[in-house]
């Protein structure tokens, strides 16, 4: 199987959209992914909604509440990913909560996950700690289970490295866009502490505008945006998907300057 | 395997952001909790603040009419602030004192956690914020009104269900932003490691002083201590020094709503199956994608849909047992108690009280069954009198 995350890691920084699948319904996620692939997307995170999502803000929250009353299911997504390989190489990671594939049977989700033709596996409420139940599977399935710090790791950083694989996801909590300028040098080391071991390091930290997905990629390997996509869709429902190119194509040429 | 596990259950599902804070907890934890200062502080102010012990009552007249096992009533509604609520609430606060927090933030329900919370926080000076569903907050607004009276901000949650649940999640996110100064007072035996051990250890008064009384006034063990289940603090409490005694039934009552075969239920162990959820591994309700149920109970204390891991396992392994009770007969206890021996139950217990009804019965006289009464009723009668069609004002 062609390692997709490793050749996107390859190619200089990178730039990483985030969208909640099935919001506003399933076709116009299929034909957000398409079009943020052409836009230059080196790996997109798709989120697969959750009914209680305790690590998202308010504006994700929402997108996960709209995805499920519109009746979306994971099966849905499953389907999509499996058509959308026919049509990409574009790394797709599945972002989810541990109820989701635990529910299901974690082994049978992953196999599956690998099945359909997704890369990675990132789970927002599975720590160090509990990762095993979750990243072994994933191993077996041939499914890349991305890790998270976040800027209380600490000395946790390198713990969570050394038994990382693919890469590292830096997520800060909830609404600290505006210090930005604290969480850089924050970033800075832990992205040096996480490429000394090998891997990248990717940072999820509410970044809106191309001027801080510049800055931010000027200290890491590359920039996931979440809520700012997430609003357009919200704003412009089956209508977005011109918006949202427009924003990955200005944040790709921002991070690659 | 993580840490706190009971069987299977239990564990550390939470966000990187928030490890930090849990083993930070942990470790203060295991610091105090068998520190002689520590331990009498708490004593102190169990039992000169917080009115302990609670009498062991000998409900002679519900017993009589019955006719059936002796029922005893272990009276944690004569806590002070109203419930059992205030045992935790303490000895967490204390602990977060010891931490050098300032400030600490709860989700509530009913509101009796919440009350407690903002209690302990007075007392001790420290600022507190809670969060409570929308809908229990109009459900239980005189709870609303006596935590802003005790100096607590209080938020309404929308989210979702705008019920415990949501109040859960919220403060879990609220906790995420702000870790260094605050400490979280989850109110039951739920959440991740070491909330659940944290939260029965303190509650454990409970069954320590339930075989002390009985001791003393009958000379021996109860044949069963019945308690009401949602997160499962009183329950574990009232359980925990009688989990070696296998003489004694354990029963815990969930609410069953408008009854378990429907929609509008919280009954966890008869309706769900095991999930991850609020940092732990048990039994929650949940569709067949795993997506959380939107459950229902009268009462806003139980209307939540999991259950801690210690009583999961409790259940995998046999040592208890768990019964739905619904709305209807939950109301008919409060009635009957409140006209049979002049005591108003809150609304949770009165799940308990239904199931003792149905059971002391059955029993033979010389049986006895402690009924764990985990707060009182003045919280719940607007809502009852509606119940009934009646409207009075809160």
């Amino acid at each position: 199987m062609t390692d997709r995350p490793k050749k996107a890691f390859s190619g200089g920084k990178v730039f990483v959209p985030f969208l909640t699948c099935g919001d506003p319904n399933i076709e116009t996620t299929e034909k957000l992914v398409l079009a943020m692939a052409d836009a230059g997307a080196d790996l997109i995170e798709l989120g697969v909604p959750f009914s209680d999502p305790t690590g998202e803000g308010p504006v994700i929250m929402s997108a996960n509440i709209r995805a499920l009353s519109a009746g979306v299911t994971v099966d849905d997504v499953f389907d999509m990913v499996a058509r959308l390989r026919k049509k990409t190489d574009v790394p797709l990671a599945f972002m989810t909560y541990a109820n989701v594939v635990f529910s299901r049977g974690t082994e049978e989700f992953v196999r599956r996950m690998a099945r359909v033709g997704a890369d990675a596996l990132i789970l927002t409420d599975v720590p160090l700690e509990e990762k095993d139940e979750f990243a072994l599977p994933c191993a077996r399935a041939g499914i890349k289970y991305v890790s998270i710090v976040s800027p209380a790791s600490s000395e946790r950083v390198d713990l969570i490295t050394r038994r990382a694989e693919g890469f590292v996801q830096f997520m800060s909590p909830l609404g600290v866009a505006d210090e930005i300028g604290g969480l850089c040098t924050d970033i800075a080391e832990t992205a040096r502490r996480i490429n000394a071991a090998g891997l990248p390091c990717i940072a999820d930290s509410e970044i809106s505008t191309s001027e801080q997905a510049k800055r931010m990629s000027g200290i890491c390997d590359g920039v996931v945006v979440g809520s700012a996509i997430v609003r357009l869709i919200a704003e412009h429902g089956e209508d977005c998907v011109p918006y949202v190119t427009e924003l990955v194509k200005a944040m790709k040429s921002a991070v690659r300057g | 395997m993580s840490e706190g596990r009971f069987g299977a259950h239990g564990g550390q599902y939470v966000p990187e952001t928030l490890m930090n804070a849990v083993t930070e907890l942990e470790a203060a934890y295991a610091k105090y909790k068998n520190d002689p200062e520590f331990v009498s502080e708490l004593t102190e102010l169990f039992n000169g603040y917080a009115n302990r012990p609670s009498p062991l009552y000998y409900a002679g007249k519900m017993t009589e009419d019955l006719g059936g096992a002796k029922v005893y009533l272990k009276r944690e509604d004569m806590n002070f602030t109203g419930s059992h609520k205030i045992n935790n609430v303490l000895g967490q606060v204390l602990l977060a004192k010891k931490m050098g927090k300032t400030r600490v933030i709860a989700e509530t329900g009913a509101g009796q956690h919440g009350v407690a919370t903002a209690t302990a926080a007075a007392l001790f000076g420290m600022e507190c914020e809670i969060f409570m569903g929308r809908t229990d907050t109009e459900r239980q607004a005189l709870n609303v009104y006596k935590m802003r009276l005790l100096g607590a901000k209080v938020h309404a949650v929308d989210s979702g269900t705008a019920t415990l649940k949501d109040a859960v999640s919220e403060t879990m996110r609220e906790w995420t932003k702000r870790i260094s100064d605050t400490h979280y007072v989850l109110g039951s035996v739920m959440g991740p490691h070491p909330f659940p051990t944290i939260v029965r250890d303190f509650q454990s008064v409970i069954s320590r002083e339930i075989k002390a009384q009985l001791y003393e006034k009958e000379g021996r063990l109860p044949d069963a201590v019945i308690a009401c289940v949602g997160g499962g603090s009183n329950a574990m409490g009232a359980f925990y020094h009688f989990i070696d005694d296998k003489s004694v039934r354990l029963v815990g009552c969930e609410a069953a709503g408008r009854g378990a075969d429907t929609f509008e239920t919280a009954a966890t162990i008869t309706t769900g199956k095991p999930g991850i959820f609020h940092g732990m591994k048990s039994y929650f309700c949940q569709d067949e994608y795993g997506q959380i149920a939107p459950v229902y109970s009268i009462s806003a204390g139980l209307d939540y849909p999991g259950i801690g891991p210690e009583h999961a396992w409790l259940h995998d392994t046999g040592r208890a047992e768990y019964v739905p009770v619904t709305d209807d007969e939950a109301v008919g206890a409060f009635e009957y108690l409140s006209k049979t021996e002049g005591i108003i139950p809150a609304i949770e217990s009165a799940h308990a009280l239904a199931h003792a009804i149905a059971i002391a019965p059955k029993m033979s006289r010389d049986k006895i069954i402690v009924v764990n009464i985990s707060g009182r009723g003045d919280k719940d009668c607007a809502a009852i009198a509606r119940y009934r069609g009646e409207d009075i004002y809160d």
